[in-house]
């Protein structure tokens, strides 16, 4: 009974926000209504049982790529009226969200509580081993079987962020912010590196 | 090896080393070799023409290369040797072997001399093709090598641009002319099986009378094939309504002139209608057609000479009245006649081109007679070859003492026979023939006086102020300016004497022979042994009225060349309206500009600018193009650079296969 | 009771939600890329599903590369568009059609 209310509420919440992503006229509210359809979505993963996907859904995707795209958002000048109004208009909006997101997290671990839907029986290639946890049965079979994707996984985050960096980096002015040329650094010599001064006794050298 | 062979090929050997070695060689060389070659068949012409004269030579055909068998269309390459082609022979080689000589001192400044000589020596081997074919494909193959050449020699100095266009005139005209010659033979081969000209020949009497369904009427078959021949000979002899090309040919050098429009191509018509006269003889209203074609062609000539200021058109109407008679001479049935008068025309026609061509050089390329006057006195020799010639061509001789030069012999024989056939066609050519007479006597002694008597008036022309670097101004009193004309070199003045000789005795020597002897002419023609006989016993009226006629116009133009020379001004401004017909050469070039050229013209640009530009291009290349190019613009408008409507169409893409796959 | 078919609707809905907002905005950039992520929010959300319903893990271990590479395309795609709005200076949709041809 319980699972069927959750399911509901997760659902219209999450079809809701993600309406409100498109429709909202200013980018912040946008993402933040995101953030709320992410974590309804997590609900709904935990109402199923896969309680670790979930976790991770809240710590991927709310924890790191909700909060690229504020940064971002943030830091493109974007012209908005709206947001010239300053934080005052947007606070009230933050706490109805956060509440929400309260509510939703208590019921949702209630409803996990009381039983997870149960939409079918384990009988595939991979079953969950039973009696265990989401999280142990995943790292069993993504160890196990899946290992090398695992590893390639790690590359194309690796190529993410190496591709991110060089998108983003901007050359500075040789010298003003230590902008070094490791390359020549590397292939200086001595011959051109070091000058020899014979010194007069008394004087010093100019260079 | 019959020495035909040589006659015939030796012109076109020269003609091919001469034109491939062109700049190759010094001029020199092309000139030896081509006028070395003609020489040579000059010399092995006489004897066979002799031959025949003598009555020793018989008809012979001489075959060289099988050229078409399909079905019953059989013809090969074989040269013909009769009688009629004798005569051709000595005629065309004599001049043209005297032409090439002539050349060397006439176009000896020209910087393409071989190109000229190889198009001579070309153009007498055509010409020579044409008279010894035995088939009329041959003939065809010779007329239409006569008509390249003459194409190639009017426009000899092709960077004028009026020698050009009468290139293209001559041919084009001719060209139409051939049609009609084409259409003759493939009628003839229709109706005989055959174009071997003794086949036909032998078979024409028995045709005399068929009838055949032509542009659905029901005609005499021999008429409609001999009319269809004969418009081929009047486009190639510029006869009446195609005429227009031969005044203008005068555009190229004066031994062009001298070899091909006076002596040989022009006459070619003739030669053709005498060498199928068989069938002619079949088709009285050909033959009429003909005579009355000769005729007025003859007097049409005629008046408009008289008018013309440069001497060498003078000589050129000149011509073109004489093909005329030759015409009017085989209308009426005597072959022989008229081919005499080509045998003499030749003659003393080739003396006065090539005599105005020593004038021509003489007066530094001055052509306008208005600025000639006292040459007796500077150029003597071609003085007296001009004379030769004139007494030759208006016909001085007295008849009853049997002397007489080339063409009171040739011309008056014509006269008389037109008058002793005794038909209304033959009273006409008379009557026209005579009137004609009148006139050429008159522009020829017009021609001599204006040339060669008077006070010199040389300083008035541009070629001269050019050649001594002063203006009529400057000049003053002495109106010649201190030019002083000389006389040709040797090279010129040989081949004037040789054809003098010829103009003086040619008439005198061979009238018997051509006009009265059936056996030497065989069965080249066709022989008219009565109408002969009434040619000799015309009344004496009839003989003399050409002698008549010819001192009348030597009185007239004595009178106003001469005594008062302000007799010809006053009588041109007093007759204006005809003095202007005839000068404008009763504007036949205006009408046919109007009847033809412009319709034409019209048509092609109708065809260029709706048909070709309108019709194929627009839906052609450019239609195309404008598919291309209006899709490309619609095609274009789904790149709108916005990342959405990409999004979309790949969504609407998407729909689109599932629904497809779904059902 | 709630059977795959509950599971399936939301998903379907988030999608095309999703979809929807690519190419319906008229705003910018950003919400594009956030139309994306709920796009691949459904997805994952049908994996799992489908995951428990037919009780094989593969869907949530595919559901875990699924949210790796999103966080990776959420990266590079941000990066682009800073890049983009530093030489271009505006991220309104309407401006961004320098594909046009």
């Amino acid at each position: 009974m319980i699972q069927t209310i959750a399911f509901y509420l997760f659902a219209a919440l999450v079809i809701a926000s993600a309406v409100m992503v498109i429709m909202s006229r200013n980018p912040v509210h946008s993402v933040l209504w995101l953030i709320l359809a992410f974590f309804n979505a997590a609900g709904l993963m935990v109402l199923v049982g896969a309680e670790f996907i979930a976790a991770l859904m809240v710590i991927v995707y709310v924890g790191a790529v909700a909060v690229l795209f504020l940064f971002v958002v943030m830091m493109l000048d974007i012209d908005f009226a709206e947001l010239r109004a300053g934080f005052i208009k947007n606070f009230p909006l933050g706490i109805a969200i956060a509440l929400v997101l309260a509510a939703e997290l208590i019921f949702g671990i209630g409803a996990y509580q009381a039983g997870r839907i149960d939409l079918g029986v384990a009988s595939g290639a991979a079953a969950p081993i039973l009696g265990e946890s989401n999280t142990a049965s995943i790292g069993a079979v993504l160890y196990r079987d899946y290992i090398f994707l695992f590893e390639a996984a790690g590359l194309i985050l690796l190529v993410a962020m190496v591709g991110a960096i060089v998108l983003t980096h901007r050359k500075r002015p040789d010298g003003a912010r230590g902008q070094q040329d490791i390359t020549r650094q590397v292939r200086r010599n001595p011959d051109e590196a070091t000058v020899m001064k014979q010194p007069e006794v008394g004087r010093g050298v100019e260079l | 090896m019959h020495p035909i062979l040589f006659i015939v090929f030796l012109p076109l050997l020269a003609a091919l080393v001469a034109g491939l070695t062109n700049k190759a060689a010094p001029p020199v060389f092309a000139k030896a070799v081509t006028t070395g070659a003609l020489f040579i068949s000059a010399a092995l012409s006489w004897p066979i023409f002799l031959g025949f004269v003598g009555g020793s030579s018989e008809a012979t055909v001489v075959p060289v290369l099988t050229w078409i068998q399909s079905g019953t269309l059989a013809f090969d390459w074989a040269l013909r040797v009769d009688t009629l082609t004798a005569v051709m022979l000595v005629v065309i080689n004599t001049v043209s072997a005297l032409v090439h000589l002539y050349s060397w001192g006439y176009m000896d400044e020209d910087p393409d001399q071989p190109r000229f000589f190889a198009y001579l020596s070309l153009f007498t081997f055509a010409m020579l093709m044409l008279v010894t074919a035995d088939n009329l494909v041959q003939m065809f193959f010779g007329w239409e090598g006569v008509g390249l050449a003459s194409y190639l020699l009017i426009g000899f100095w092709f960077r004028k641009p009026s020698a050009n266009a009468a290139a293209i005139k001559a041919f084009v005209v001719n060209r139409v002319g051939d049609l009609g010659f084409m259409l003759g033979i493939f009628g003839t081969y229709l109706v005989f099986d055959t174009v071997s000209i003794t086949e036909i020949l032998a078979a024409a009497p028995a045709m005399s009378g068929a009838t055949i369904g032509f542009l659905g009427f029901t005609v005499q078959t021999m008429d409609v094939l001999c009319i269809l021949l004969f418009i081929g000979a009047m486009g190639k002899s510029a006869q009446l309504g195609l005429h227009t090309w031969l005044p203008d040919a005068m555009e190229g050098p004066t031994p062009v002139s001298a070899l091909i429009h006076a002596a040989t191509m022009v006459t070619a018509g003739v030669f053709m209608v005498c060498r199928l006269s068989p069938m002619f003889e079949t088709a009285p209203v050909a033959l009429g057609m003909v005579t009355f074609i000769g005729a007025a062609t003859c007097i049409f000539a005629a008046t408009v000479g008289t008018t013309q200021w440069d001497i060498k058109r003078v000589i050129a109407y000149s011509t073109c009245s004489q093909l005329g008679y030759m015409f009017f001479a085989a209308g009426v049935g005597a072959y022989g006649v008229a081919m005499f008068h080509l045998f003499t025309h030749a003659f003393f026609k080739a003396l006065l081109f090539l005599g105005a061509g020593s004038v021509i050089h003489a007066m530094h390329h001055e052509q306008d007679m208005r600025y000639y006057g006292e040459l007796r006195k500077h150029i003597p020799l071609t003085f007296w070859a001009m004379m030769m010639g004139t007494l030759a061509i208006t016909g001085v001789g007295i008849y009853h003492l049997g002397a007489g030069f080339a063409g009171f012999w040739s011309k008056d024989a014509i006269l008389e026979v037109a008058y002793g056939r005794g038909t209304e066609l033959g009273n006409f050519a008379f009557w026209m023939g005579t009137f004609a007479a009148l006139l050429t006597s008159f522009y020829s002694w017009r021609l001599m006086f204006l040339t060669f008597w008077g006070k010199p008036r040389w300083i008035e022309s541009e070629h001269i102020q050019h050649s001594v670097h002063k203006t009529p101004a400057e000049a003053g009193e002495d109106t010649t300016g201190g030019y002083h004309p000389h006389e040709s070199p040797l090279s010129m003045l040989i081949p004037l004497g040789v054809l003098s000789i010829g103009a003086v005795l040619a008439g005198q020597i061979f009238a018997p022979t051509f006009l009265d002897d059936a056996a030497f002419w065989g069965s080249s023609i066709f022989y008219n042994e009565p109408l002969i006989h009434a040619m000799h016993g015309v009344p004496y009226l009839v003989k003399y009225a050409a002698f008549i006629v010819m001192l009348i116009g030597l009185f007239v133009a004595w009178l106003a060349y001469i005594k008062d020379t302000s007799i010809p001004g006053k009588t041109a401004e007093q007759l204006g309206p005809i003095y202007r017909f005839l000068y404008n050469k009763w504007y036949f070039d205006e009408l046919y500009h109007y009847l033809f050229i412009v319709p034409a013209f019209w048509l092609g640009r109708q065809f260029w600018k709706l048909g070709d530009v309108g019709t194929i291009d627009r839906f052609g290349p450019n239609g195309i193009a404008w598919v291309v190019e209006k899709g490309a613009v619609g095609a274009r408008r789904f790149q709108t650079g916005y990342l959405y409507s990409y999004a979309l169409v790949m969504l609407l893409g998407l729909v689109a296969a599932i629904t497809w796959v779904l059902f | 009771m709630i059977g795959i078919e509950h599971y399936i609707v939301v998903s379907a809905i988030l999608f095309v939600l999703g979809v929807l907002g690519i190419f319906l905005n008229r705003k910018n950039i950003i919400v594009i890329l956030m139309a994306i992520e709920l796009i691949l929010l459904s997805v994952n959300l049908q994996l799992v599903a489908f995951s428990a319903f037919l009780g094989d893990l593969v869907g949530q271990v595919f559901a875990m590369f699924v949210l790796t590479v999103a966080a990776g395309e959420a990266a590079v795609g941000l990066a682009i568009l800073v890049t983009y709005f530093r030489s271009r200076g505006t991220i309104a949709v309407d401006d961004v059609d320098r594909l046009k041809g």
